[in-house]
């Protein structure tokens, strides 16, 4: 009988072990090690985050499903690997740490045959002073990265309401908290749902919206940008993000490099080496994200983790990371199966992985400041990580150590994101977009890097009515309700 | 008096090279009969790159 751990119940490690469970059966046992009671579907915090939902509606439980699956599940966050174990034993472990209620600061070593590391990101807020306090709620701003922060973020946005509606004008400021930031889509989402509520409470003309973000140009999202056929043309996604952003009425300051927030005020580093302060009466700004800051330690006791992790705190697997300047990078730089190439027992998908580069182009400020988006692994890409990962590691265990690889390289897959500009079921509104692939191709389609047939984007009540069947499909196939499996990833 | 589309525009702003919706544009996009037909055309769309991913 062989054990996989599975690190982290988020879209990556959930999809994973879940799949794996499926395939393996009863023969061999699957264990999740995850920090949350509660699975939570991220793309819907933003709706929490205006108070068109509650935390209930994009949580559940994860208990039960686990043990439906028959997957052994531990309420605990990882702290480390020992992935040749230690002199007692050559058995590999991982040391993680309880989390339940009752329970918590227990530690204790489960042992593998198989590690998928799926921890997702930290929320590092302490990158940036004043971002965030010790517990990653803004100390001056709000994030909508967990349901519990959304739901604050609501709270703080109803305060404002209330004073518009006494006559206060108010300045929303939302985009990325630091230079370096990814995920740029929640925040593009947050702005736009902001405005559509505010519209809602009769007291848009009482906002001065504004975004700041380390785009070089609008509608970069981390992905250097997209070209959508649109009447004719391949539209730069530059033009379509300007756009919504002049309808709206919201201001932007592009290629910006927050480097402290206090309270009303952000100061900010421009590409151009320029500083600049803006102040803000509510303002949510995504945190950069780093790995969660698991140690490896050799059989001797030894720190490995700079082999096993890039700086960044992400583990290293397949992917080139000796590319080089921006004018070597390839496609196939990406890595196909997420293996680490120290430990073949060890892979890591989703957030979790290190990239070998950006995908945006790398900028920097005359200060020597880089200021340029990580790249993003949205949710389809790092649900089909998972699953090929899963797939991977239940036939090196049930065909032998030769069976070959799943492939599932960002280079070669497309994604399909919803990013909502406003919640309603007539008078919603969502960016519908495909991307094709996900990192550009120069190789294979010069110029673009992407296949324009498959490259698209609209805005319309459509893509809110996708956005909203997603939620509920997504949460139905989490819980692993009949036809979980025919949901595609 | 600016035209409907273009009040936001800012003459020699960052905001003033793009393009914006004229009123059609924009009734379309929650006009109900015309978004049943793109939500059937875009999840067809989407189903072809997810079919493509995997
Ligand atoms: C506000 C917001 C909106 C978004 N909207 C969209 C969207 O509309 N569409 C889209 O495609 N993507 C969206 N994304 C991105 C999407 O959420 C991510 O791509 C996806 O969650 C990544 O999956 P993951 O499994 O790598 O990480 P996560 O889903 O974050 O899961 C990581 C898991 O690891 C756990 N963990 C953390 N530390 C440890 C540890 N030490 N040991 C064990 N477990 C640990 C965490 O608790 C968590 O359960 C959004 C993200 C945000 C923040």
């Amino acid at each position: 009988m062989a054990r996989l751990v599975v690190l982290g119940g988020g879209v990556s490690g959930h999809t994973a072990a879940t799949f794996a469970a499926k395939w393996l059966g009863s023969s061999h046992e699957v264990v999740v090690v995850t920090p949350n009671a509660k699975w939570n579907w991220i793309p819907s915090n933003i709706w929490v985050g205006v108070g068109q939902m509650t935390k209930e509606e994009v949580t559940f439980d994860l208990a039960p499903v686990y043990a439906q699956a028959g997957i052994i599940y531990h309420q605990a966050k990882a702290l480390g690997i020992h992935p040749e174990g230690n002199e007692a034993s050559d058995k590999p472990y991982v040391v993680v740490e309880s989390t339940k209620a009752g329970e918590e600061g227990q530690v204790e070593n489960i042992e593998y045959d198989y590690l998928i590391n799926a921890t997702g990101p930290k929320l590092n807020f302490a990158a940036t002073p004043g971002l965030g306090d010790a517990n990653g709620l803004g100390e001056h701003t709000v994030s909508v990265c967990t349901a519990d922060h959304a739901v604050h973020a609501a709270e703080e946005l109803q305060k404002c309401v209330e004073k518009m509606k006494a006559g206060e004008r108010q300045k929303f400021l939302i985009g990325t908290g630091h230079g370096m930031c990814t995920c740029q889509g929640a925040a593009f989402e947050y702005i736009f749902n902001i405005e559509h509520e505010l519209n809602k409470a009769g007291v848009r003309d009482m906002a001065d919206i504004k975004w700041i973000s380390n785009e070089s140009f609008l509608g970069d999202f981390g992905v250097g940008g997209l070209h959508m056929k649109a009447m004719g043309f391949a539209v730069s996604s530059r033009i379509f993000a300007e756009s919504l952003f002049v309808e709206r009425n919201v201001e932007w300051i592009i290629g910006a490099h927050v480097n402290k927030v206090e309270s009303g005020n952000v100061h900010y580093e421009l590409l151009d080496g320029s500083m600049g302060e803006e102040s803000f009466d509510f303002s949510m700004l995504i945190p950069p994200f780093a790995g969660v800051g698991l140690k490896a330690i050799n059989k001797a006791g030894e720190d490995i983790t700079a082999d096993i992790f890039a700086p960044n705190g992400f583990m290293k697997v397949d992917a080139n990371y000796a590319a080089g300047a921006y004018e070597n990078w390839k496609a196939s730089d990406w890595p196909e199966t997420y293996q680490n190439p120290t430990y073949s027992n060890m892979f890591a998908c989703g957030i979790a992985f290190a990239p070998p580069h950006p995908i945006s182009k790398p900028m920097s400020s005359p200060n020597g400041t880089p200021i340029v988006p990580t790249p993003p692994r949205t949710g389809m890409p790092s649900g089909i990580m998972g699953k090929a990962v899963a797939h991977s590691v239940c036939d090196l265990i049930t065909k032998g150590a030769d069976a070959p690889l799943q492939k599932a390289s960002m280079a070669e897959m497309g994604a399909a994101c919803v990013a909502s500009a406003g919640k309603g079921l007539f008078d919603g509104t969502a960016a519908a977009m495909t991307i094709y692939p996900v990192v550009p191709n120069f190789e294979k389609y010069p110029g673009t890097g992407r296949d324009t047939d498959y490259t698209f984007g609209e805005i319309g009540l459509a893509g809110h009515w996708i956005k909203h069947i997603l939620h509920h499909l997504f949460i139905w196939k989490a819980k692993l309700k009949p036809g979980w499996t025919l949901i595609p990833e | 008096m600016s035209k409907y589309g273009e009040k936001n525009i800012k003459a020699y702003s960052n905001n003033f090279t793009t393009m914006t919706p004229g009123p059609v544009a924009k009734w379309m996009r929650t006009c109900v009969i015309f978004q049943i037909f793109r939500f059937i055309a875009i999840n067809l769309k989407m189903l072809v790159v997810v079919k493509k991913s995997h």
